[in-house]
């Protein structure tokens, strides 16, 4: 493989969000328009100011990225739709990151938002992709709750991981949540709440699924001298990995794809897992945060049952994760949900992250894992951010 | 008052009754069934065009189909080989004349109830009429035989070596036409001819002997049992169907 | 896990019965070639004609070579289950309806891994026998059953959903005179079938009586068809329409169109009055739980392909019967509608017609078979086989090939 040039020069900025609801009557249109506001706003420039635009939404159509320049009045220069899911954020980044250093964009706004109303993600989960509607919908039409059932159970027989395990994520992500204004989810998380939970899909329970909700998340990328001159708090991209369709021979989904990748993004970080400050994995169920550990090297495959039961995973543990509350408690607003680690990394690198602010967060790893296009998640990603 | 003002005003009295003969045309009234190499009679089958719906917000109407001898219907002379060659022997060419004819009825009930192969006779018309008198010449002759009172499979009557009904052998058909001159011959069971009919010489002589000499016949009636001996007048006039051998019609009876 | 088959309730009046719902219909065009074998009762997968690989779910190209030359054949049909769920909560209302519902990941071992309806006795992790089968909507679905039958396996509620077992269920057979209706009724009964209505036209007319119950029905006889639906319809659930009506004759040599009318007033607008007159009633109660109204048979000449040389209009009607049944089957979801091609039959209207010839318990343990295991594409008899056979090799030339004998 040919050596990688860095993103040296090249910021991430501005982290934008707008509060998430559990239903919106507003279109996909107004939540990222919102966002793409707040974005001008918190840079102190014009929207039309905005030369490269990268949007993610599920919910937008018919529209793409072309039809929201014109409902938007935008003019850029630069243009891209990810349309990867909870890969999006980083790849989002990725994209954007190389438009500026090669000077094709000057400010590129990276942008997901979604609405959500009470049949939207029934209608979304029915029409998510051929495969999806061939070959699992009409098994039960259970959405992504019955994908991840299945990778649950496998992974559980594979690994002899527990509920509990399970319950030990998304407990200590509860907890981190109630620093965040912006989670929906408000009340305290114990394990006998866990445990109690109505089985949705079986072993996936209530506690386990993440709520739809409407949204938006953005942020900004420029280059550091930009960033400067507006005097906007940066973090830098040391190093980041994208991959789809990984190990496509594996018979069902045990390790995604940054097991392939993951020694290349330390390698162009120049850093090692134990050297990371805030991790932001991608948690739409808990099963899939577990491999993410694994296949990211903070522990051997396998190993994560008892990585988190090694491991406080608040705020103020040994291993902030998700320090946000995730997606599990925050919610998932579609596509915003690839951005939502990538947004609250921002904020802990720049010191803005409030109450969910991890003390001396230098460096962060933010991962995303996107499109359950039949069986398995397609897209992997991950980027480590620096505390400028 | 001419005759026919007297009769109207009989009518219109009811001096004069009016009797109907004629079986309901449904779908489950038997029709003739002939071995299955035959091509049959199709039973009467009717279709809605509309009932006060979309198809038709303000009237009821249905298309029918049946055979020319299905349910109460005429016989013309054209239906039987011997009657082919005829003159006006076919529903529209036949004078109308003859739609209107008095009736003798041969009352032989009591022998259909004993024996449902009953034959009728030489001897049994000239007993009836050392009771009754001469038959008259352009008479209709109707056996009654109580048949029209049987329904569905008593009605049909069919075993496994085919129908067994009533009906005349091949001497009192021709004695009817030959000596009596009548203008036809009229039953209640399905067809003119016995339901076993087809082993007699010739085979089913009420056809052959009546249509080869121009005569009628009329079969599935019903009612016969409120007619006198002689002396009603029977109303039959088939549809005027262009080259029909027969058709479906009403008929009626006036009795004074 | 096994249970046996619940006994049919009376049904409550006062309560709303079950709406007669389906799963999710739609599909690829490539993925219909999983219904189309399925209806057959085949275990068929997309392969490459190029390297061999077998491929699920179906696509436009091989996956592995990208070839474009890809066939639909017979595969293992083996498999192992990699991991299961039982969904609880269902954003479809058809699954609403039949939660907890079991669901699995299949490795088949002709390669891809599939996920797959879980028979109530397949605990996990071991080893399964997969089917292709209809599911309400009429699409190619994925089961997998225990490696070996377990007790009473017919009796679970996610394989009755897929097949039309007579067992417990109500059955029309549409005339009950003909050897043919009789055997059919027969069958059924012994099947299990709760009842077993047996179609009389023209009662008045002498004929052996016919196992289960006669009730008065004239396919030619729009009335006739509507009373027995008016009497009857609440409680048939699966319809037999037996009245195969083939007389010999070519076109030319009739000379008349009264016997072509008849041939069509049996096949076409008798199963079309039937139709019309029981089929929303039947698709109404097709919800209705275990003992749903389920199928609609309609047993037609394999002639319905291509004329047989000395009964030209017979095909003819046949072959409009054969749309009727097709069309039928778009309107009647969720009701299967299994069209049966069979051969001559062995009845006095095909005396000169050399062996082999269809028997009348032939033809219905062949029609049992597909009812219970949810195919609603069948060929009866090794003549309608071998027509069957010709027109999947070359539809083009059939109708040639038959004519020259």
């Amino acid at each position: 493989m040919s050596r990688r040039a860095s993103y040296q020069g090249v910021v991430a900025v501005a982290p934008v969000t707008i509060p998430y609801e559990r239903y919106s009557i507003r279109s996909a249109h107004w939540w990222i328009g919102s966002a793409i506001r707040e974005l001008a706003r918190t840079a102190g420039i014009g929207p039309r100011d905005i030369d490269g635009l990268c949007v993610s939404s599920f919910t937008l159509g018919p529209d793409t990225a072309v039809g929201l320049t014109q409902h938007l009045g935008l003019s850029p220069r630069w243009l891209d739709h990810i349309p990867m899911g909870g890969a999006t954020g980083v790849v989002a980044l990725r994209r954007a990151a190389r438009a500026v250093q090669a000077g094709d964009a000057e400010i590129v706004a990276c942008v997901a938002g979604d609405t959500n109303n009470p049949d939207s993600f029934r209608r979304m989960v029915a029409g998510f992709s051929r495969f999806a509607a061939d070959a699992t919908y009409p098994y039960g039409a259970a959405g992504p709750n019955g994908s991840f059932a299945l990778l649950t159970d496998a992974y559980m027989r594979a690994y002899g991981a527990t509920r509990e395990d399970f319950g030990r994520i998304c407990i200590a992500q509860r907890a981190n949540a109630l620093s965040n204004p912006h989670a929906l989810m408000k009340r305290p998380l114990t394990m006998a709440d866990y445990l109690a939970a109505r089985m949705i899909s079986d072993p996936v329970a209530l506690f386990d699924c993440v709520m739809p909700c409407a949204g938006a998340d953005a942020y900004l990328v420029m280059r550091e001298e930009t960033a400067r001159a507006m005097s906007l708090p940066a973090v830098t991209i040391q190093g980041t990995i994208e991959r789809h369709n990984a190990f496509p021979e594996d018979p069902i989904q045990l390790r995604g794809g940054w097991a392939l990748d993951r020694d290349d993004l330390y390698a162009m970080a120049g850093t090692t897992p134990d050297r990371i400050d805030v991790v932001e994995t991608y948690d739409d169920y808990p099963v899939i945060v577990m491999m993410q550990f694994e296949d990211l090297g903070f522990c051997a495959k396998g190993e994560g049952p008892d990585f988190v039961r090694a491991h406080d995973l608040t705020i103020a543990g040994d291993f902030p994760h998700n320090t946000s509350g995730g997606q599990l408690s925050v919610g998932q607003a579609g596509a915003a949900g690839g951005y939502l680690g990538l947004v609250e990394a921002i904020r802990q690198l720049t010191g803005a992250a409030g109450g969910t602010q991890v003390a001396n967060a230098r460096t962060a790893l933010v991962a995303g894992f996107g499109m359950i296009n039949y069986d398995r998640g397609l897209c992997s990603a991950a980027a480590i951010l620096g505390a400028a | 008052m001419s005759s026919l003002a007297a009769f109207a005003a009989d009518l219109m009295t009811g001096k004069i009754k009016v009797i109907d003969l004629t079986q309901t045309l449904s779908p489950e009234f038997p029709t003739i069934a002939l071995p299955p190499v035959f091509g049959q009679c199709a039973p009467f089958r009717m279709e809605e065009i509309s009932r006060y719906d979309d198809r038709g917000p303000a009237w009821y109407w249905n298309n029918f189909s049946c055979g020319e001898h299905t349910g109460t219907h005429f016989d013309a002379p054209i239906h039987w080989v011997s009657g082919k060659d005829l003159p006006n022997n076919t529903t529209d060419t036949i004078d109308a004349q003859n739609f209107i004819a008095p009736a003798c009825v041969i009352d032989c009930s009591v022998q259909s109830a004993a024996n449902p192969d009953f034959i009728l006779t030489v001897d049994v018309i000239k007993a009836w009429e050392a009771e009754n008198g001469r038959i008259p010449a352009g008479n209709w002759v109707f056996l009654r035989t109580d048949w029209s009172k049987r329904s569905g499979a008593d009605y049909a009557n069919v075993k496994e070596d085919g129908a067994h009904t009533p009906g005349p052998d091949p001497e009192a058909v021709q004695f009817l036409v030959e000596q009596r001159d009548v203008i036809g011959f009229g039953v209640e069971t399905i067809g003119t001819d016995a339901g076993q009919a087809h082993a007699f010489t010739p085979p089913y002589p009420a056809h052959f002997f009546m249509h080869g000499k121009g005569r009628f016949g009329l079969q599935c009636m019903t009612n016969l049992d409120r007619l006198p001996p002689k002396g009603a007048l029977i109303v039959s006039a088939p549809l005027k169907i262009q080259g029909g051998s027969g058709s479906p019609l009403r008929v009626l009876a006036l009795v004074g | 896990m096994s249970g046996t088959l619940p006994p049919r309730k009376p049904s409550d009046p006062l309560a709303v019965p079950a709406a007669p719902l389906a799963p999710p219909a739609g599909r690829s065009r490539a993925a219909l070639g999983l219904a189309a074998a399925a209806a057959r009762g085949r275990f068929a997968l997309q392969c490459c004609g190029g390297c061999g690989a077998a491929q699920y779910p179906p696509r436009d190209l091989c996956h592995r070579c990208l070839g474009p030359d890809l066939v639909w054949r017979d595969v293992a049909n083996g498999g192992t289950v990699l991991a299961m769920t039982t969904t609880r909560i269902s954003a479809d209302p058809y699954f609403r309806q039949h939660t907890p519902w079991r669901s699995g990941l299949v490795q088949l071992d002709c390669g891809p891994s599939a996920v797959a309806h879980l028979h109530r006795d397949v605990a996990g992790g071991e080893r399964v026998r997969m089917r292709l089968h209809l599911d309400k909507s009429g699409q190619g679905v994925m089961l997998a059953l225990p490696a070996v039958d377990t007790p009473d396996m017919d009796a679970d509620p996610m394989l009755r959903q897929m097949t039309c077992d007579p067992r417990g269920r109500r059955v029309l057979v549409t005339d009950g005179r003909t050897a043919f209706g009789r055997a059919m009724a027969q069958t059924m009964l012994d099947a299990g079938a709760a009842q077993v209505f047996c179609g009389i036209a023209d009662a008045w007319k002498p004929g052996p009586t016919p196992p289960g119950e006669a009730v008065d029905l004239d396919l030619t006889d729009t009335a006739s068809v509507r009373r027995l639906a008016a009497e009857f319809g609440g409680r048939i659930d699966i319809v037999i329409d037996t009245a195969l009506h083939i007389r010999p004759g070519g076109l030319l040599e009739r000379g008349d169109i009264v016997r072509a009318r008849e041939e069509m007033e049996l096949a076409f607008f008798g199963p079309l009055r039937l139709a019309q007159a029981l089929g929303p009633v039947l698709r109404g109660r097709a919800g209705d739980g275990t003992h749903a109204a389920c199928a609609w048979v309609n047993i037609l000449s394999i002639a319905a392909l291509a004329p047989m040389p000395g009964y030209t209009t017979n095909a003819a009607a046949q072959a409009a019967a054969l749309s009727l049944s097709t069309g039928l089957r778009a309107e009647l979801r969720p009701l299967k509608v299994v069209t049966a091609l069979v051969g001559p039959l062995d009845d006095a209207w095909h005396q000169a017609v050399p062996p082999p010839k269809v028997a009348p318990a032939q033809l219905a343990a062949a029609v049992l078979r597909a009812l219970k295991g949810g195919r609603e594409e069948i060929v009866v008899g090794d003549i309608a086989q071998d027509v069957m056979n010709r027109w999947i090799d070359n539809p083009a030339t059939l109708a040639r090939d038959l004519a020259s004998g």
